[in-house]
C-alpha cells in the first residue's frame, strides 16, 4: 500500500466540510429508567475548512469545542450531521473511516497523558505507521526523522520515555506523531495551552514551519485569542455548542459583529490605558447546555437582547464586514430595533473594542 | 577558534542514547528494599525446594516405622522428629513444599489468565458488555472465599484437580476486578484515544498499548493472593477435600498430626510454621513490588 495522502479535488474544495453537525450526551437514567435529558454539547454546526489554511476555534469553556474536536476525529460518533473530506463522505465507501485516519490527525492539551509512559519516543511516533502497514524498520526510520523536523535531536530521544522530557518537548513528540501517517489535517486541540509563554511561542512557531513545509491545513482550538489571531486565517467563534460567527481573522477582530464575539475580544487583557475595560465585558456563566435557553443562545447574557432574541434563533448570514454571523441586529428587516432596517443598508454597530 | 565552535553546538554522539526502560527502574528499586529482596530470596529457596526436594530430603517421605512415632525435635537421625506414623519430619517438610506451593501457585496463575482477560475485556469495551460481565463476577465475589473454595470442591468432589479449579474460580472475580479498574482508568487516557485516532483495532491498542499498563498492577495482586491460595488449599486439604494421604502437603499433614497436639505440639505446629513463612514471604514479595512500581512520573 502507498502512504501518501494525494490531493482529490483541487485547491479550490474545502478540505473538510462540517455539515449540521449535532452530538447529545444522554444524562444517567434514574432508578425507574426516565431519562433526564440531554447535554447539547454540539448542537447543529457547520463550517468550511479550507486547503492551506488555519481555522482558529474559540469559545468559553463548554461551548463544545472539544468535543467538535472529537467529533471531527470520529473518536465519537455524531447523533446528526455529515463530515465531507475532500470531497468525500467520511465513512462511505469512497473514504471508509481507517483511510479518513490516516488525512487527519490530532494533538491533544495534555502533553503527558498523550504519551504511553511505558513506550520510547520513536516506538509512540512510529505507531500509526505500522498500523497501517508500513514494515518496522522504515516506520522507525521515519519517527527519527520526524523528531528531526520538530527539533528534537534522535540521537537524544528517541530511546527516551515520556516522563524524561519536559513538557515543551513531549508536545514536539505528539505534533511529530500527528504528522508521521502524512496526514494533511491536523487539529490542534489547545496543543499549547499547558505550556509556558516562552515554550508555547517556539511551538507555536514550529507549527507554523511544519505547516508550511509540508502543506498542512489546521483546525486550532483554544481559549486564548492572541494565540488564535496570531496562528489563524480564519476563526469561528462557538457558544453553547453553536457557531455564532466566523470570518476571516483580521475582520473579525477589527469589526466583530456578534455581541458575543464582543465581549470576548473586550475580554483580552490590554497594556493600553485607554482601552482598559472596567466592568467585566460578561457577566456568570454560560447557561447550562442541558436546557439552552429558547431562541438565541445568548440573549441571557446579551446587552442588545430584544423580544426577538428570545423567541427565534437566529442562522448564520453575511454579515457587514463579509463575516457570517448568527444575530438577529446583523438581518435586515427582522424584528431588532438594531436591525438595518431595509435590504442591504447594514446600519453599523458601534463597537467598543 | 575551532574549540569554541565546538562548544557552541556539541556533536551529538553517533550511539542513541538509552534511557533506562520501566521494568529496569522497577528492578533497581525492588533491590534497594531489604524486606523485599530477602523475602524474595525465601520463595526462591522454596521453589528450589519444591523443584529439587525430593532429591535433598535425607529419607523416604513414605517409610513408616511404628516404633518410632511422634519423636521429639532433635532425635536421633530425624533433626525435626517424626509423625505420627514415624515418617521423618524434615523429609516430609522438604517433599511437601513440592505439592503445596504448586496447589498454592497454579490457581492463581491460571486466574490470573482468566481473570485478566475477563477484566480487560469488560474495562476496555466498557458499556454494558462490561456491566453484564462484572455483575456475573459479582455473584461469586459475594460469596467468602473460603465458602466458596469449600462448596465447589465439595460438588466437584476430592482430589487435587477438582481443588485446583474450585481454587482458580476463587480467585477469578478478584483479579477480574482489578483488571477491570486498571483498564478503565488507562483506557481514558489520551494516548489510547490517540491510538484509536491513528485507526487501530481494538486488539492492537490493548496489546500496544493497554497490556503493558495494566498487567504490572494486576500481576502485583495475585502475588499477594498466592499466599491466601496456600492457605485455602491448605484448608482444603486439612478437610480432606484436596490433596489424599500418603502424600505429603503441609494442610493435610496439619491435619493428620493435628491428634498429637497435646503429646507433640512442636512437631504439630511444624506445617503450620512453614505455611505461615510460605504466605509471608509472598506477601512481603507483593508489598516490595508495589512500592518499586510506584514510580512517580
Amino acid at each position: 500500500m502507498t502512504m501518501a495522502n494525494d490531493e482529490v479535488g483541487g485547491s479550490s474544495q474545502p478540505m473538510l466540510s462540517v455539515r449540521g453537525l449535532v452530538k447529545h450526551f444522554p444524562l444517567k437514567k434514574d432508578l425507574l429508567g426516565r431519562g433526564a435529558g440531554v447535554v447539547r454539547a454540539v448542537d447543529g454546526v457547520s463550517f468550511d475548512v479550507f486547503k492551506g489554511e488555519t481555522l482558529g476555534v474559540v469559545g468559553e469553556s463548554g461551548c463544545g469545542k472539544s468535543t467538535t474536536a472529537r467529533l471531527l476525529m470520529q473518536l465519537i460518533n455524531h447523533d446528526q450531521g455529515e463530515l465531507v473530506f475532500d470531497g468525500q463522505t467520511v465513512g462511505s465507501k469512497s473514504l471508509p473511516l481507517k483511510d479518513y485516519r490516516r488525512q487527519a490527525q490530532m494533538v491533544f492539551q495534555d502533553s503527558y497523558a498523550s504519551l504511553n509512559p511505558r513506550l520510547t519516543m520513536e516506538d509512540s511516533i512510529a505507531f500509526a505507521p505500522m498500523v497501517h502497514g508500513l514494515p518496522e524498520r522504515e516506520a522507525i526510520e521515519r519517527a527519527r526523522d520526524l523528531l528531526e523536523r520538530v527539533g528534537l535531536a534522535p540521537q537524544r530521544f528517541a530511546e527516551r520515555y515520556p516522563h524524561e522530557l519536559s513538557g515543551g518537548q513531549r508536545q514536539r513528540v505528539n505534533i511529530a506523531r500527528a504528522l508521521a501517517l502524512q496526514s494533511r489535517l491536523i487539529i490542534l486541540d489547545e496543543a499549547v495551552s499547558a505550556l509556558d509563554k516562552s515554550v508555547e511561542a517556539q511551538v507555536l512557531n514550529l507549527l507554523l514551519d511544519l505547516k508550511e513545509a509540508f502543506g498542512l491545513t489546521y483546525i486550532f482550538i483554544s481559549h486564548d485569542l492572541n494565540v488564535v489571531r496570531y496562528m489563524s486565517d480564519r476563526v469561528m467563534v462557538m457558544y453553547l455548542g453553536q457557531v455564532v460567527e466566523v470570518g476571516d481573522s483580521e475582520i473579525l477582530f477589527k469589526h466583530a459583529a456578534h455581541p458575543y464575539t464582543q465581549a470576548l475580544l473586550s475580554s483580552i487583557p490590554t497594556l493600553d490605558p485607554d482601552r482598559r475595560t472596567e466592568t467585566p465585558p460578561l457577566a456568570g456563566d454560560p447557561p447550562n447546555p442541558i436546557n439552552p435557553p429558547s431562541g438565541c443562545r445568548f440573549h441571557t447574557r446579551c446587552a442588545h437582547a430584544q423580544a426577538i432574541c428570545s423567541e427565534k434563533m437566529p442562522v448564520l448570514a453575511p454579515a457587514q464586514h463579509g463575516q457570517q454571523v448568527a444575530c438577529w441586529m446583523h438581518v435586515a428587516g427582522a424584528a431588532h430595533t438594531g436591525a438595518p432596517s431595509g435590504q442591504g443598508a447594514v446600519k453599523p454597530l458601534e463597537v467598543a473594542a | 577558534m575551532t574549540s569554541l565552535n565546538a562548544a557552541a553546538s556539541p556533536v551529538l554522539p553517533l550511539v542513541y542514547e538509552r534511557s533506562a526502560g520501566y521494568w529496569e527502574t522497577v528492578g533497581r528499586r525492588f533491590l534497594r528494599d531489604k524486606v523485599a529482596v530477602g523475602a524474595a530470596l525465601v520463595v526462591l529457596l522454596l521453589m528450589v525446594l519444591a523443584v529439587f526436594g525430593p532429591w535433598l530430603a535425607p529419607m523416604d517421605p513414605y517409610q513408616s516405622a511404628m516404633l518410632k512415632r511422634l519423636k521429639p525435635i532433635g532425635f536421633e537421625g530425624h533433626p525435626l522428629g517424626t509423625d505420627e506414623l514415624g515418617r521423618d519430619m524434615l523429609t516430609r517438610l522438604m517433599v511437601g513444599a513440592k505439592l503445596s506451593l504448586f496447589m498454592g501457585i497454579t490457581p492463581v496463575v491460571c486466574a490470573f489468565f482468566i481473570g485478566s482477560l475477563i477484566g480487560i475485556t469488560a474495562g476496555y469495551t466498557g458499556g454494558w458488555v462490561n456491566s453484564v460481565m462484572m455483575r456475573t463476577i459479582d455473584v461469586f465475589y459475594a460469596f467468602p472465599s473460603v465458602l466458596l473454595a469449600i462448596a465447589l470442591s465439595g460438588a466437584l468432589g476430592a482430589g487435587i484437580t477438582n481443588s485446583l479449579i474450585s481454587l482458580t474460580i476463587v480467585f477469578i472475580p478478584p483479579l477480574a476486578r482489578v483488571a477491570e479498574s486498571v483498564t478503565t482508568q488507562i483506557r481514558e487516557r489520551d494516548f489510547v484515544e490517540a491510538a484509536r485516532a491513528s485507526g487501530a483495532s481494538a486488539f492492537t491498542i490493548v496489546r500496544v498499548h493497554v497490556l503493558g499498563n495494566v498487567l504490572g498492577p494486576i500481576f502485583v495482586y495475585a502475588t499477594s493472593l498466592i499466599a491466601v491460595s496456600m492457605i485455602l488449599a491448605s484448608g482444603l486439604s486439612f478437610l480432606g477435600l484436596g490433596v489424599k494421604p500418603p502424600e505429603p502437603e503441609w494442610g493435610l499433614m496439619l491435619n493428620t498430626l493435628r491428634t498429637a497436639i497435646y503429646t507433640q505440639p512442636w512437631i504439630a505446629a511444624l506445617p503450620g510454621a512453614m505455611i505461615f513463612m510460605t504466605s509471608i514471604a509472598f506477601n512481603l514479595l507483593a508489598d516490595g513490588l508495589r512500592s518499586a512500581m510506584e514510580i512517580k512520573q
